[in-house]
This record gives C-alpha cells, structure tokens and sequence, in this order.
C-alpha cells in the first residue's frame, strides 16, 4: 500500500478512475471514438473536484496514472477524436466509487463497469452485461460462449498447455444453455497461438486478453488481443 | 499478513513483511527494495516541490501553507514538529495541484508517511537506504489494514485512510527508531485507534480543505504513536481487533460523511459558497 506513484489529487477517484478507464479502453482491440460514462455515488458527487472526469478520459486514451497528461487529457481526448460524454445513476447497491463506461468505435460497442475500491485498487464487475471479476492486477482473460458442458474445462486446458497459472476465475451464466461470460486473471499473458485456438473452440463466440494495468506502466497501443467485432 | 503475526516477528518487523511478500526469490526481494527506493526518491521530489512552491491548487484554497510554514520561525522550539508539518503538507499540495506523488496508501493521505518518516530522518541526519525496510513494513501495515477494510474515504471516512497512513507511518518511523516488531505494531494501533471516527468531508469535494492540513496534523500524529511504543507504551486491544472496530464505524458513518462533500465542514455555509463558486 505504498503506490503508486500518481498524478493526485485522489488514488480512487483518479489512479483507480484511470485504471478503470485504462481496464476499459483495453477492453477493445482499437481505441474507442465515442464514449458514454456514467457515474455512481461519490463519484457522481465529487467527480470534478477530484479530477475523476479527466482521469477516466485519460485512461481510455490509454495513459497511466502517473501520466503528466491526466490534467489535460479533455484536450488530449478531443485532439484524438474522441468524444465524451458524462452523465451520473444510480447504479444500484454498488460501491460508492463505480462508473459504467459504455465504448464505441468503428467495428463494436461495448460496456465495462467497475469500481474503484480505494488506494488506486479496482474492480471490474460487467462486462457487456455480464457479471465478471477482474483487478487489473493480472493479464485476463475474458471469453463469452454458449453454457454447454466441457467449455470451461476446454479453455483451462489451453491456459495450462501454455503453461498458464490461475490466479482468478470467474464464470456467470445468463440462464441455463444461455450465453455465459468467463473472466480468469493469469500470471502472464497467453501466447498468441493459444489465443488463436480458442477462437476455434465450439461454442467461444468472443473473447479478449486484457494487459494488467496496476504495475504502472500504460500498455501497448495494441496489447489488447481476441476475436474481431462484437459478435 | 495480520497485524498480530506481523507483531511475532522474531526479529525485525519488515524483515517478516518482505519474506511473506517474496519468499526466498531473491530477484523478486530485489525488484521490490528497488521499487520501494523509487518511491523514496518520489516521495522526496514531491516535497522539495512543495516546499518551494506557493503556486495555488485547482480551487485556490491551498497551495502556499506548507513554504509559508517551513520559512517561518521555529518559535516553539520544534524543529522535527514543524519539519514533519512542512513536509506532510508539501506532498498535499501537490497532490491538490494535480502533481506527481505517491499513494500511501491514498492520495489524500499521501503526505502522512513521507511527513513522518522523511522528516524524522532529515530531523536525525539519517541516509535514505535507512529508509527502505521501514517503508517495506509500511506497505505490509498498509496490506493488513486493507485485509479487513476498503481503505477508501467514500466507504469509510477520512479514519480509514489518514488512519492507515498514520499507521502505516507511526509503524515505519519505529521501525527505523530501532523498536522491535511489537513496538512497531502497537504504534501503529495507538495511532488507529486514536483516529477512528474521523468524518471524510471534503469542501466542494476538492482534496485541499481539510485534507492539506490534516496532513499535516496526523504525521505528528504517527510520531507521536511512535514515541510511545519507543517508550514500551502498547494498546489494550489487540491490533486487529482495532482494524475491525474502525471498519464498523466506517459502516455506521452516514454518506454525507464519507466524501460526497455533504456533510460535516464541506456542508458549513462558507464550503457551500465555494462549492457553488467552483461549479460555476
């Protein structure tokens, strides 16, 4: 609990926004056009005051919390082509510090919710509606499929052919033989051949390999991998 | 790792801290002291900006308290007082001017322990290497405090993170007083306990007023608690037993007290008046 070095004036309302934002951003293979992000609680109450508004839009352009940009990232983002917009809900019976970032580009659209917890940790908690589990402290691993039998042992098995260790996994279905989301946090990430065969097993209809985002450094531009679109 | 186990230490208390973070991988030991000597180094840059800066914050609240103080007379006769004040403050009003800091473990509370620990050092003429292993068992009271609690002011008020910052820095400043793992762990109990109930109320929801001074205040906080457990003075209740009574205060706080910028002093007349100044 000593970290991370950061851009203040808050580590939940700004690292943890931008770790949020940065989770969501990767989240899509290329960097979104459009954004609706809509805040709960204390981050509806205090979003300008703790620069919450600029940390989100700083994240989704994919700058790390310690970035000297966060201040400036309204510029940055309309300078990217990126346009924001913010509005506040009541998410429900939520953490206090929770947004719902809601992307689009070109080739799909998508949302990502979570809540920062404090001290610049986060949770994700949906993803495209679908309840998930992930920090950002681990490389993850996000697959949407058909709940048939075999599909999680079948996506374990290719993590721990390439030598993949467990650190979280997470598995909700919608209803029985509806469309299911896994979100499984690894230690490293999954070499492309693996992630290329499990866009070949039945029943995987999208998945994605997202970076980890706590050890400071902003991802790669393209560190995101999975199958293309929003099918 | 619990307070308690941390406490039974058989020999130093970050010595424990860091084996159960890394086992006996000694890349990892060395990849985390080279981590934890990076942040030194920030924590120091942040402060040496600070002190030399009266530049305003976003809202113009703060920004010049902690060079104001540092440039002013020791009429007290307090130099370690007034140090640990300036450089507590000094990282806060970075912090609100959007600079670069470290957590420790928030944001809002990030000039609590570098306060403490650097200004007890400076105070003393001791090298930063001596530093390193009291932040190590800072990070691993930090993790504790954490275990049992979101260390966040919206969950649980200011308590909750001026709390674990002067807890964490009470534990560190000990450890590198030469106290023994016991001593380390009491003073960052002494230091909770006598924080629980602090309300997060912050004016406009800004992080400057009260934040920039309480800073200030809980550093001397945390020296204080260090003091005493050099002194052999220890809780009554055991240490994660103080965890959990200030998780449930956080609990029983209402949410205009865990920084919505409702209640308390963000909700007087005049922090009303600046809030409304600043929206517009």
């Amino acid at each position: 609990m000593v970290g991370p070095v950061m851009v203040g004036p808050s580590s939940s309302h700004t690292a943890g926004a931008c770790r949020l934002a940065l989770l969501a951003r990767h989240t899509l293979l290329a960097p979104p056009t459009r954004a609706r992000l809509t805040l709960h609680g204390s981050f509806a109450k205090t979003a300008h005051g703790h620069g919450t508004d600029v940390a989100l839009a700083a994240g989704l352009l994919g700058f790390a919390p310690d970035d000297p940009r966060i201040p400036v990232a309204f510029d940055e983002a309309r300078a990217a082509g990126l346009e924001l917009d913010f509005g506040m809900a009541d998410l429900g019976d939520v953490h206090p510090n929770s947004v719902r970032i809601e992307l689009e580009n070109d080739d799909e659209t998508l949302e990502v919710t979570g809540s920062s917890l404090g001290g610049g940790l986060v949770r994700v908690f949906s993803v495209r509606g679908f309840e998930v589990n992930l920090s950002g402290a681990y490389h993850s691993l996000l697959v949407l499929h058909d709940d048939k039998p075999g599909v999680i042992a079948r996506v374990a098995r290719v993590i721990a052919d390439d030598e993949g260790n467990v650190a979280t996994l997470h598995s909700a279905r919608r209803k029985r033989g509806g469309l299911a989301m896994m979100s499984i946090e690894i230690d490293r990430r999954l070499a492309q051949y693996a992630l290329d065969y499990l866009t070949h097993v039945p029943y995987i209809h999208w998945l994605r390999m997202l970076p980890e985002v706590l050890s400071g450094e902003a991802p790669d531009e393209a560190s995101t991998s999975g199958t293309e679109g929003s099918a | 790792m619990t307070l308690a186990e941390l406490a039974a230490a058989p020999g130093r208390a970050s010595e424990l801290a860091l084996a159960d973070e890394v086992g006996d991988d000694r890349s990892a030991r060395e990849r985390l002291l080279r981590t934890m000597r990076e942040r030194l180094r920030e924590m120091r840059a942040s402060i040496e900006r600070g002190l030399a800066t009266d530049a305003p914050s976003r809202t113009g609240m703060v920004g010049w308290n902690a060079k104001r103080l540092w440039k002013a007379d020791d009429v007290l006769g307090a130099a370690l007082l007034r140090r640990v004040q300036a450089y507590a403050m000094a990282v806060n009003e970075e912090n609100a001017r959007m600079g670069r800091i470290v957590a420790a473990p928030t944001a809002g509370s990030a000039g609590t322990l570098p306060g403490a620990l650097l200004g007890v050092a400076d105070h003393l003429g001791l090298d930063d290497d001596a530093l390193v292993m009291p932040l190590v068992l800072a990070a691993a009271v930090g993790d504790a405090i954490q275990a049992k609690m979101f260390i966040a002011g919206s969950t649980g008020g200011c308590q909750a993170e001026i709390g674990a910052s002067a807890a964490m820095a009470a534990a560190a400043v000990t450890e590198l007083l030469g106290g023994s793992a016991h001593a380390c762990v009491h003073a960052a109990t002494m230091a909770l306990m006598n924080t629980i109930g602090l309300v997060c109320d912050p004016v406009g929801g800004y992080v400057e007023v009260p934040c920039v001074s309480r800073n200030a205040f809980y550093s001397v906080h945390a020296v204080s608690s260090a003091q005493l457990a050099l002194a052999g003075l220890e809780s009554v209740i055991p240490p994660d037993e103080v965890v959990q009574a200030m998780a449930s205060v956080g609990r029983l706080l209402p949410p205009e007290l865990r920084e919505t910028g409702e209640g308390g002093i963000a909700a007087t007349e005049t922090g009303r008046r600046i809030a409304l100044k600043m929206a517009r």
